[in-house]
């Protein structure tokens, strides 16, 4: 009963449920990097601060931010670091794209030395008749 | 290339890694830079510790070089570094302001009668709005403001004789220069 009561201004204030709300809420804290235990998310530390955090992230959506706009509060207050997921600007390129840049010299690599020795063993052009004569005779004839 | 310069590749990758590591490793990540500095203070409406009647805007705080020092009862740290700050309050270089954070007015007050009460005024923070609104990570941290509210240094960790020698006087004098 009361737990309708409640929801009901949830609803009220800005049209979203209280499930909506809690379920965007978790999923923005679950971006958001602890700054006290700097491995986990807010939602996932002990920290004070992280519950303080995750409470004034309530708030700001429940009264209609969207979760761009309550990340962008976070981050305008602490930095990229407090994104969990770096994102993908300037600054970050080469975090982002270096794992497929040597994945790519790897395979490059790769195919260098495997092809190459067979391409070596394979003979360009046969013998000709006498060569094979002469090839013959050297070997046929007895040491 | 020739073999003398193959041989050498897996030498020269391993020199740029050294490189690469020496930048990366000497710095401490924990440490999040503020994204506060030459940005305004925050607007907040607090009350004041001693005075739950008494509120406080980021207005209150404009007009003077101000050192804002975030701190709580159950701060180990904050012990450590609180003579230093009784003997800045003395010496009266700049304006101190305290901000007692996640903390109840009971053992906030009861603290600083412990350990000496060196400041002006005290910000009751009890649920993190100012802190977080200043990128405060944990305690003690402290601010310097100047004349026109700007912030223009953050301090994180004890307030030593040598970062007030080295770090945050000379800044407080540059910031009195100032016009």
């Amino acid at each position: 009963m009361l737990a309708m009561f409640f929801s009901s201004f949830a609803f009220a204030q800005s049209g979203l449920s209280s499930e909506e709300i809690e379920s965007r809420s978790r999923k923005i804290g679950e971006s958001i990097r602890c700054v006290v235990c700097q491995n986990q998310s807010i939602e996932e530390s002990d920290a004070s601060l992280a519950k303080d955090m995750r409470i004034l992230i309530r708030e700001r959506v429940t009264t209609g931010e969207s979760d761009a706009e309550v990340i962008e509060f976070m981050r305008k207050r602490y930095g990229d670091y407090v994104l969990l997921k770096p994102p993908l600007q300037r600054n970050t390129l080469v975090l982002w794209f270096l794992p497929f840049l040597i994945l790519f010299a790897m395979v490059v690599w790769l195919l260098k030395t495997v092809r190459g020795p067979k391409r070596s063993i394979e003979f360009k052009d046969d013998l000709s008749e006498e060569e094979r004569n002469a090839l013959d005779k050297i070997l046929d004839t007895p040491k | 290339m020739t073999s003398v310069q193959r041989a050498l590749l897996p030498l020269l990758g391993f020199l740029g890694l050294v490189v690469f590591f020496a930048f990366g490793l000497t710095r401490d990540p924990s440490l999040l830079p503020s994204e506060m500095i030459d940005r305004p203070l925050p607007e907040f409406e607090l009350t004041e510790l001693y005075k739950p009647n008494s509120i406080i805007t980021q207005d209150t705080l404009v007009g003077d070089i101000t050192l804002i020092n975030i701190f709580g009862s159950w701060c180990v740290a904050c012990v450590v570094e609180h003579p230093k700050l009784m003997e800045i309050s003395q010496q009266g270089a700049v304006k101190l302001i305290g901000v007692d954070w996640r903390d109840s007015r009971e053992r906030g007050r009861r603290w600083l009668q412990k350990n000496g009460d060196p400041y002006e005024l005290v910000i009751f923070d009890e649920k993190s709005r100012l802190a977080i609104d200043l990128g405060v990570t944990g305690a003690p941290e402290s601010f310097l403001i100047d004349k026109s509210g700007q912030i223009r240094y953050k301090h994180i960790g004890i307030i030593t004789d040598e970062v007030w020698e080295d770090i945050l006087h000379p800044i407080i004098l540059n910031l009195k220069a100032e016009t």
